[in-house]
């Protein structure tokens, strides 16, 4: 919690000036002292060299992700006909920790066209644009399964 | 040359804020009133950044960062309370 | 230097044509939830791509414009997905081409109403 503050800090400030750097540390420390009872989620972070090599790779797969989309967007825009075909479909999630949870739904709201309604116990409802498939197993293997092997190793 | 394309992209992104702000006032439900919002926020942002740099004030960007701050929490607290959960 | 300039303006060109199709999205589409879906994808590269195009005309601005795009990188998702939530839950009417909704089909909503109803009596 202090480390993320303080590197916060540093880039709004956009300088290494040693008091503003004291009066960093001062105001991050105490932030994460007195709001610190709930900051249980960053320690379900698995601190090591693989979950590191995973996380990099599992930004560069989501920016992927996040121009696909964004062309099959402009695509079923631009084209006259308007060729959607929309529904809501429930998917099964794996992971069971909050914050791998929460990466999860936001990146399946940022991939090609789908878009997270609602989660409730171990299935998320998602609104999917143009639905290949009603059962629930091949919709996971569609929407989830992309993600969820690096966050598996990331947050566990 | 870099000023005058920065100049097009704003013409651009102001096109596109007058196009959410045509659903804004047509749309059917407050719904789509409050999606209309969201979108022609996030777009004013981009807009504040070339705007920044046209002006050479770095302190614009601050001004961008509470833009989104405030947009973010006017969105989550609206859908809220129209979900009757508050 | 001056080709990094250019480079620059031309990502930024690029992300405002793709704030524009977002919301010709917005206008074109039939339903609440399609909008959204065009709207927040549309938005969030768009306007990421402005402000990377920036970082590229002027380097020294680099810390308070990543702090931007994560943060606009971080909310839009999360503001849409309330949203889409909300509008579920108040039944707002899918569109005629929608051919499966199984959020509605399993029921869970209503418990969660019958539950708010509880606590207000």
């Amino acid at each position: 919690m202090t480390i993320v503050l303080f590197s916060v800090w540093i880039l709004l400030n956009n300088s290494f000036n040693p008091i503003i750097l004291i009066i960093g540390v001062g105001v991050s420390v105490s932030i994460a002292l007195l709001l610190c009872n709930k900051c249980s989620v960053f320690n379900q972070i698995k601190l090591s060299p693989k979950s590191f090599v995973y996380s990099i790779v599992f930004t560069f797969v989501f920016l992927i992700e996040l121009i696909k989309s964004n062309f099959d967007v402009a695509y079923r825009v631009i084209s006259p006909k308007l060729p959607i075909n929309p529904g809501i479909v429930k998917v099964k999630t794996t992971l069971t920790s909050e914050i791998g949870r929460m990466i999860l739904a936001n990146s399946i709201t940022l991939t090609p066209g789908t878009l997270s309604i609602d989660i409730h116990e171990e299935f998320i409802y998602v609104h999917w644009i143009n639905v290949e498939d009603r059962d629930v197993d091949a919709a996971t293997e569609a929407i989830v399964n992309k993600f969820e092997k690096y966050l598996k190793e990331i947050y566990g | 040359m870099v000023e005058q394309l920065l100049n097009i992209s704003a013409i651009i992104i102001l096109i596109s804020v007058l196009l959410s702000l045509y659903r804004f006032i047509k749309g059917p439900t407050s719904f789509d009133r409050i999606a209309a919002f969201d979108t022609m926020t996030i777009s004013t942002i981009g807009l504040i950044g070339i705007i920044s740099y046209l002006s050479g004030r770095i302190i614009y960007i601050d001004i961008a960062i509470v833009y989104g701050l405030l947009s973010f929490l006017g969105v989550i607290i609206i859908s809220k309370y129209l979900e009757k959960s508050l | 230097m001056e080709t990094l300039k250019l480079i620059g303006a031309i990502i930024v060109l690029l992300g405002s044509i793709f704030l524009l199709l977002g919301s010709l999205g917005l206008v074109r589409m039939p339903d609440l939830f399609t909008r959204i879906q065009a709207g927040t994808k549309a938005s969030t590269l768009g306007t990421m791509l402005t402000l990377v195009g920036i970082i590229f005309i002027t380097p020294n601005w680099t810390g308070k414009l990543i702090i931007l795009i994560l943060f606009v990188l971080i909310t839009n998702p999360i503001s849409s997905h309330v949203l889409a939530r909300a509008a579920h839950f108040s039944k707002i009417k899918l569109s005629d081409k929608t051919i499966i909704d199984q959020l509605a089909d399993d029921g869970i909503e209503d418990k969660e109403k019958e539950k708010i109803n509880n606590n207000k009596e």
